[in-house]
């Protein structure tokens, strides 16, 4: 059964069970996000695609839609928050854009951009993190994740390998491979799995093939984020 | 080894002139000057103070991304690290030989680089002492007095430069920090409509390059007292030398000349370059001191760049800079021209055979061809060498079985004149310093000797026009006794 609600005063339909996020991609709509993925099952953790629902914040990737529902999402204040956001996320980890070769095809990145991030804003952590090479096919730079778990769920919940997870607590967590050794090549990740096509930044890279799409033929040369398809 | 004016034997006692930083050249970098209470020159030296650490902290990265990476260490000729770097690294993944439409592209790229950097060093940079003199008003003495002055020349300077940069855009997507080249060959070729958009131009810049061409070596010409004996030193000098000998930017073998021109060695596959070049570190300078090792540290110090290339191929493929090229070496008198001064005339030489090299290549259609990338037997080594503007690049690297770096080493063309722009500064410093008043006037003739050798300092971002400008005289007992200071 259909319903609908107001989004920044649009009327959007939705069907029973939906997220907000979910009728807002459905009506065209974006909402900024990272964690989220249409694919899987909502994460909720990078707060990016907060909302005010009758006036009181909540993630919108979590949260049914409901009738009649008042909800804000392109208000100054909330996106000054999410810059906030994201201005962390870059001082977290080491995110240096000019040498990545996800430039052009990162949604951290092109988060930034549609946000109006001109700076890091916040004091760089310049964490000690490796680079595990170890895989034939795929390297993994630890230095670019910001923790959003698309590849611990594809694994899990698509490929069925369990290849990744979430380790430590709080400003501790950090990603894992599932193996004794800690080494992907000690895995069966596989190049072709769901986990390698997900990540939407620059952690999970296949091997060899860094800055063969040129300038102005990227994702996000073509257009902003916010004008993909649901911005994943 | 102690050179002529490196190192005072009591510094303490000698009072310090700083030009800290050296203005109008590519990065930083400042010169001390040590005299006594007769203001005797004691010690003159050429400092680079930043310390940049690339090839450090590209260790561990994948191979793939070292051309992006490196590239940032300079803001001008970018180019030139970003081709070596992939040069090196189709070695590497066994690209012996690119596509014809791969090697003709990294071709334009770099040409386009020469004619943008050329233009800038020239135009923007050192037409001003050129044009009005060392010791000239300061207050002209830039590139806005050069507009007021001479506002076509000024105007084909920044035309130059923005068609140079035009050519790096289309072939690297960027006109700085661009990604064109790959390990193996090029991302992407020209489009119709940006062949026709720099076909359009590249005629007049053509004869905008002669004409520069012709003004310098009027200017030159008209002042042979001042142009052939200005910071002059002998030394042996070096360059890549491409197919018979002709001049070629992009690649070819090493060729090395004494003073007098004789062949030190040649046809070297720079592959093998460390059996023939060494490295010094002195104390006192983040650069290091290159030499050949067959001469020794003492005897082995050369320079690269124009002034060389011009002077150790045998010809130039094409006709305007050839005829150029030609009038130079017969005005040199057959033999080698030392003179820093005479870098300029052969920078301009250099520009037009680039304007000439980029309208042959845009006649041709492996230009648009989408064959770009090759493949071979993968490696653990590689040695990328190019002739960049300011001279002879290496970049070496090794790989593990990972695809990560584990070795990497740059000698990047300001470093091979380090000892040749000390001496040049060390005879300026004799030749007009010496038991003088010092004044910004003198001081800039310094600065006038550094700039010819065109050095990117740090091979870092570039600075250009008015540079905060601090010197102070000290004496023997620390107290400041004259100084004179601009604003940044």
């Amino acid at each position: 059964m259909s319903h609908t609600f107001t989004l920044d005063g649009k009327t959007i339909p939705f069907e029973d069970g939906q997220t907000i996020i979910q009728a807002a991609i459905a009506a065209g709509v974006f909402i900024p996000h990272l964690c989220y993925h249409p694919d899987f099952k909502p994460h909720g953790s990078c707060k990016l695609c907060t909302v005010k629902v009758n006036g009181r914040h909540t993630a919108s990737c979590t949260m049914r839609a409901m009738a009649g529902m008042v909800v804000e999402s392109e208000t100054a204040e909330l996106n000054a928050e999410r810059r906030a956001l994201t201005q962390m996320l870059f001082v977290e980890g080491n995110h240096f854009c000019p040498s990545c070769e996800q430039s052009g095809n990162c949604q951290l990145q092109a988060t930034a951009y549609h946000l109006g991030m001109m700076s890091p804003h916040y004091d760089h952590f310049f964490p000690n993190r490796a680079v595990d090479a170890s895989h034939p096919d795929v390297l993994l730079d630890f230095n670019r994740c910001i923790l959003c778990s698309l590849c611990v769920r594809a694994s899990r919940d698509v490929d069925g390998k369990n290849v990744f997870g979430l380790s430590g607590r709080g400003i501790g967590t950090h990603l894992i491979v599932n193996a004794k050794s800690g080494q992907l090549a000690d895995t069966d990740f596989s190049l072709s799995d769901k986990a390698a096509q997900v990540c939407p930044v620059g952690v999970i890279l296949k091997k060899r093939r860094g800055f063969a799409v040129p300038i102005g033929e990227r994702t996000y040369d073509k257009a902003p984020i916010s004008e993909t398809a649901n911005g994943n | 080894m102690t050179y002529q004016l490196e190192t005072a034997a009591h510094p303490e006692t000698l009072r310090r002139v700083a030009i800290d930083p050296v203005s109008r050249v590519e990065g930083h970098g400042k010169v001390t000057i040590l005299l006594d209470d007769q203001n005797k020159v004691h010690q003159v030296r050429l400092h680079i103070v930043e310390f940049r650490g690339f090839e450090k902290f590209i260790q561990g990265r994948p191979y793939w991304e070292v051309p992006v990476m490196v590239q940032r260490l300079c803001g001008i000729c970018p180019v030139s690290h970003h081709l070596a770097a992939a040069k090196a690294l189709d070695i590497i993944v066994g690209a012996k030989k690119l596509t014809p439409a791969a090697e003709k592209l990294r071709r334009l790229m770099h040409y386009g680089q020469m004619l943008q950097s050329h233009a800038l060093h020239f135009f923007h940079l050192c037409s001003p002492d050129l044009l009005f003199g060392f010791d000239s008003d300061v207050t002209q003495r830039n590139l806005v007095g050069v507009a007021m002055a001479h506002p076509e020349t000024a105007k084909r300077g920044v035309l130059l430069r923005k068609f140079g940069q035009e050519v790096i855009r289309v072939t690297a997507g960027k006109r700085v920090h661009g990604t064109g080249a790959v390990p193996g060959g090029m991302n992407k070729s020209l489009t119709i409509a940006e062949r026709d958009e720099l076909l359009k131009d590249v005629y007049h810049i053509v004869q905008w390059s002669r004409d520069a061409v012709h003004l310098i070596q009027k200017v030159h010409t008209q002042d042979p007292g001042l142009y052939n004996s200005f910071g002059i030193f002998r030394s042996n000098f070096m360059s890549i030398v491409g197919h018979n000998g002709d001049l070629d930017f992009y690649h070819g073998t090493l060729r090395a000349r004494d003073d007098n021109g004789k062949l030190i060695f040649d046809g070297v596959d720079y592959q093998q370059y460390d059996k023939y070049i060494e490295e010094e570190v002195r104390p006192w300078s983040y650069m290091k001191f290159p030499f050949f090792k067959s001469l020794g540290k003492e005897l082995g110090w050369y320079k690269v760049g124009p002034l060389a290339r011009v002077q150790n191929c045998d010809q130039i493929s094409t006709p305007f800079a050839e005829h150029e090229r030609k009038e130079f070496v017969d005005y040199a008198g057959g033999t080698p021209m030392h003179a820093p001064l005479a870098y300029h005339w052969t920078r301009m030489i250099e520009m037009l055979h680039a304007a000439e090299v980029i309208k042959e290549l845009l006649h041709d259609d492996d230009l648009l061809s989408d064959d770009l990338m090759v493949e071979g037997e993968r490696r653990m080594e590689g040695v990328g060498v190019i002739e960049a503007p300011r001279g002879t690049l290496f970049h070496h690297y090794r790989v593990d079985e990972n695809d990560l770096i584990t070795m990497a080493n740059l000698i990047v063309s300001t470093t091979n004149n380090n000892q040749a722009m000390n001496e040049a500064i060390r005879h300026v410093a004799r030749r007009y310093l010496h038991g003088r008043e010092v004044t910004e006037g003198l001081l800039n003739h310094i600065e006038v000797a550094i700039r010819a050798f065109d050095p990117c300092l740090s091979c870092a971002t570039h600075a250009l026009g008015k540079m905060p400008l601090e010197v102070e005289l000290v004496d023997a007992e620390g107290q400041v006794v004259h100084s004179l200071s601009r604003a940044g």
